[in-house]
């Protein structure tokens, strides 16, 4: 097994991460969190992953086929389902903070501090 | 399979989706009606669950889906008594808010009461459940409802910063946790607690990448439990909720958080990393003190009597953290006390928080100044709610903290209770001031130390401030009596004993089998608490009301106090009240910060 998905999957969530920390945008650091969320999608799918593995679907396939791991395609898609909530509500936010504020900067929404 | 099991979640998230279903057609009585219904009926089938669970560990396998030869595929709900007393203080927080919010928060919209249900629902499953990934579910379905509440009045600047702060700091909080069950996911191929435990009891492998999983894990659920440095948040979120939501942030969500790291530990980590259990316990119990004095010291620097009560709860989330962090049965039994008493009394506070509000239209202690001098009902509450939690003995936390300190000191860590005591001081102190300048009026108009947040809009008037006032009394009564109800101590030692019997667990689990007994010892007493628990009671108690006064009348020190309080404290002070800075980008940055530290400990310790 290649070690380059995990590598790949700790490098977008840096990446993700250093994203949302420098972010001066909402919108923009909610899309920062889901290129952080996409590194969890890489590391399940590395993790179920068999070489030469059919989907695994089982229907009419004989038994001991190589398949890859369902259960964490299923991990994954619960997560999509999940997050997305998280982030429509982030951006929900986002859009309110530009109705009363006018800016959708983080940095300036600071009246909360101390 | 324990029918009974599924209900304390099923019910209230039902009876949401009903209330959702309905609106704009079922007479808003009715709604109301329902609300309550379902809160009460997830808080006493949770009830239920809890005595059945002092028997074993009470099982649901979803779907029938039971374990086959130790292999568990199904999702399985694993109720033990401490799980199942969690799930009944979170949905009877839950009730206790939709009584106090009948007539607050109605002009808002009804979507209040579904959150809530949603909310308290979700952390019931969150307690109740036995399978890792599904922790995780649990997780996210009640950070969305806490973000949409913290966030409720979006039509204020201030709630929007709040829920930001919160959504996007517990979202990478959330993100860490799944990384981390992929990584424990890949090396035992299972997703259930007791399975994964047992995987790894009997592979022997102990090595970086489980302790990078337990870093992902613990980072995660540390930042729900608003721990230094992942605490920042919870300030923040705590100030723009309403009252009754901050009950929930409180008095549930924070300690779920606690009670996952919990979890997590005896379930999976104990008997693998058991070798290594003096650094883990070294760890966790510098965060737990680092943590408390912290969060009091803040506590002391607010006068937002909100964002107080918030930094109040990170200082006894620290203590909390502290008694498990002993991992031992009597510091995690003093732990589960401490979630108890603090729960109630905590959200008492908040409930009167919400009082003041609506009578004074401010919640700002010195704008407050002497405003309630006629609300005695709330002076009472605030008293009683902040003298509850300094430890007093007999009082409120007082169980917790001498359950903390027996075990403390049978570990040979004495100096772990007096700074846990310096700490619940200091944030009672803050308390104790706030009361005294709002209630009697005593204290300066002004104070220089204190930080200025933005105002929050009055309520509306047709709340009815009687009814809020009882509920927020039964909240306060139930937490003070918390130390002396009888037999409580003796079942709490017992639930953490069985808690952290992780070989008995995975044969109750994976093979179904029945527990064995009670092992008989002399179970811990509250009459017979040490002479140091109540030094340390009676000490906290002179804290909190020296630093009160001090707070109030300091300028009344001679000059030459004053200076040097300044030169010694100042820059300590501004650097704190610098680091919360209340910008999301930092809060982040110091999260991404403590995974490194805390990695890098444990990646040169446990090996």
């Amino acid at each position: 097994m290649s070690i380059l998905p995990y590598l790949c999957a700790g490098w977008i969530c840096l990446v993700g991460l250093y994203g949302a920390i420098t972010s001066r945008n909402l919108i923009h650091q909610a899309l920062c969190l889901t290129v952080m969320q996409s590194s969890t999608y890489l590391l399940l799918l590395a993790i179920g992953y068999v070489k030469g593995g059919a989907p695994p679907i089982f229907k009419g396939v004989k038994l001991g086929t190589k398949a890859v791991d369902p259960v964490v395609q299923a991990l994954t898609l619960t997560d999509i389902v999940v997050s997305v909530t998280v982030i429509a509500l982030i951006l929900a936010l986002g859009l309110d903070a530009h109705k009363d504020a006018e800016s959708i900067d983080p940095d300036e929404l600071v009246g909360l501090h101390g | 399979m324990n029918l009974v099991l599924p209900l304390p979640v099923a019910i209230p998230l039902l009876t949401a989706a009903f209330l959702v279903l309905t609106d704009h057609v079922a007479p808003r009585p009715l709604q109301d009606a329902v609300g309550i219904a379902g809160a009460a009926g997830g808080t006493a089938t949770s009830l239920i669950v809890m005595v059945q669970a002092q028997a074993g560990e009470q099982l649901h396998w979803f779907g029938g889906w039971q374990p086959r030869h130790g292999l568990a595929i199904g999702i399985a709900f694993a109720a033990d008594p401490l799980g199942a007393g969690m799930a009944s203080l979170a949905t009877g927080l839950s009730l206790l808010v939709l009584v106090y919010s009948l007539t607050y928060m109605r002009e808002e919209s009804r979507i209040f009461d579904v959150l809530v249900l949603v909310f308290g629902g979700a952390m019931a499953g969150f307690a109740l459940t036995g399978d890792l990934f599904n922790m995780f579910v649990w997780f996210e379905l009640m950070g969305v409802a806490a973000y949409a509440l913290a966030g409720f009045k979006v039509e204020e600047l201030g709630p929007i910063q709040g829920a930001v702060n919160f959504a996007v700091s517990n979202t990478f909080g959330a993100y860490l946790i799944l990384l981390g069950i992929g990584l424990l996911y890949a090396r035992t191929g299972a997703l259930n607690l007791a399975h994964i435990g047992h995987a790894l009891t009997v592979s022997h492998k102990v090595d970086g990448l489980v302790v990078v999983a337990l870093t992902l894990l613990a980072v995660g659920f540390l930042v729900k439990a608003a721990i230094v440095p992942f605490h920042f948040w919870l300030a923040d979120a705590h100030a723009v909720a309403p009252a009754p939501v901050c009950v929930l942030f409180s008095g549930a969500m924070v300690e779920i958080g606690l009670i996952a790291i919990a979890r997590l530990y005896w379930t999976i980590f104990a008997t693998p990393l058991g070798a290594h259990h003096l650094e883990l316990r070294g760890t966790l119990i510098w965060l737990g003190v680092v943590t408390a004095l912290v969060g009091a010291v803040m506590a002391f620097l607010q006068r937002h009597l909100k964002r107080m009560l918030a930094y109040s709860t990170i200082c006894h989330a620290g203590i909390m953290l502290a008694g498990i962090g002993l991992l031992g049965s009597k510091g995690l039994a003093g732990a589960a006390n401490l979630v108890l008493s603090h729960g109630f009394l905590k959200g008492g506070l908040f409930l009167v928080c919400g009082l003041v509000l609506l009578q004074l239209k401010d919640i700002d202690e010195l704008r407050l100044h002497g405003a309630g001098k006629g609300l005695s009902a709330g002076a009472v509450l605030w008293a009683a709610g902040s003298f509850g939690l300094v430890g007093f003995p007999f009082v409120g936390a007082f169980l917790g903290h001498s359950l903390v300190d027996e075990g403390a000191s049978a570990t040979g860590i004495e100096w772990l209770q007096p700074l846990l005591m310096v700490a619940a001081g200091v944030s009672a102190a803050a308390l104790f001031r706030a009361g005294a300048r709002v209630f009697l009026g005593w204290g300066p108009r002004d104070d220089d130390l204190l930080t200025e947040e933005p105002p929050e809009s009055p309520s509306e008037q047709t709340a009815n401030a009687p009814l809020m006032a009882s509920v927020a009394a039964v909240a306060i009564v139930l937490g003070l009596v918390a130390s002396v109800v009888p037999g409580l101590e003796q079942r709490t030692e017992a639930a953490a004993d069985r808690f952290g019997d992780q070989p008995a667990y995975v044969q109750r689990v994976l093979h179904g089998k029945p527990l064995p007994g009670p092992s008989h010892r002399e179970p811990f007493s509250v009459k017979n608490a040490p002479g140091s628990s109540w030094g340390f009671g009676i000490g906290s108690l002179v804290i909190a009301v020296g630093g009160a006064a001090f707070g109030l009348w300091r300028r009344r020190l001679p000059m030459l106090a004053r200076d040097a309080a300044d030169r010694w404290l100042g820059p300590g002070v501004n650097v704190l009240k610098a680091a919360h800075s209340g910008i999301v980008g930092d809060y982040l940055l110091w999260i991404a910060f403590g995974t490194a530290v805390l990695g890098g400990v444990w990646a040169l310790t446990l090996r």
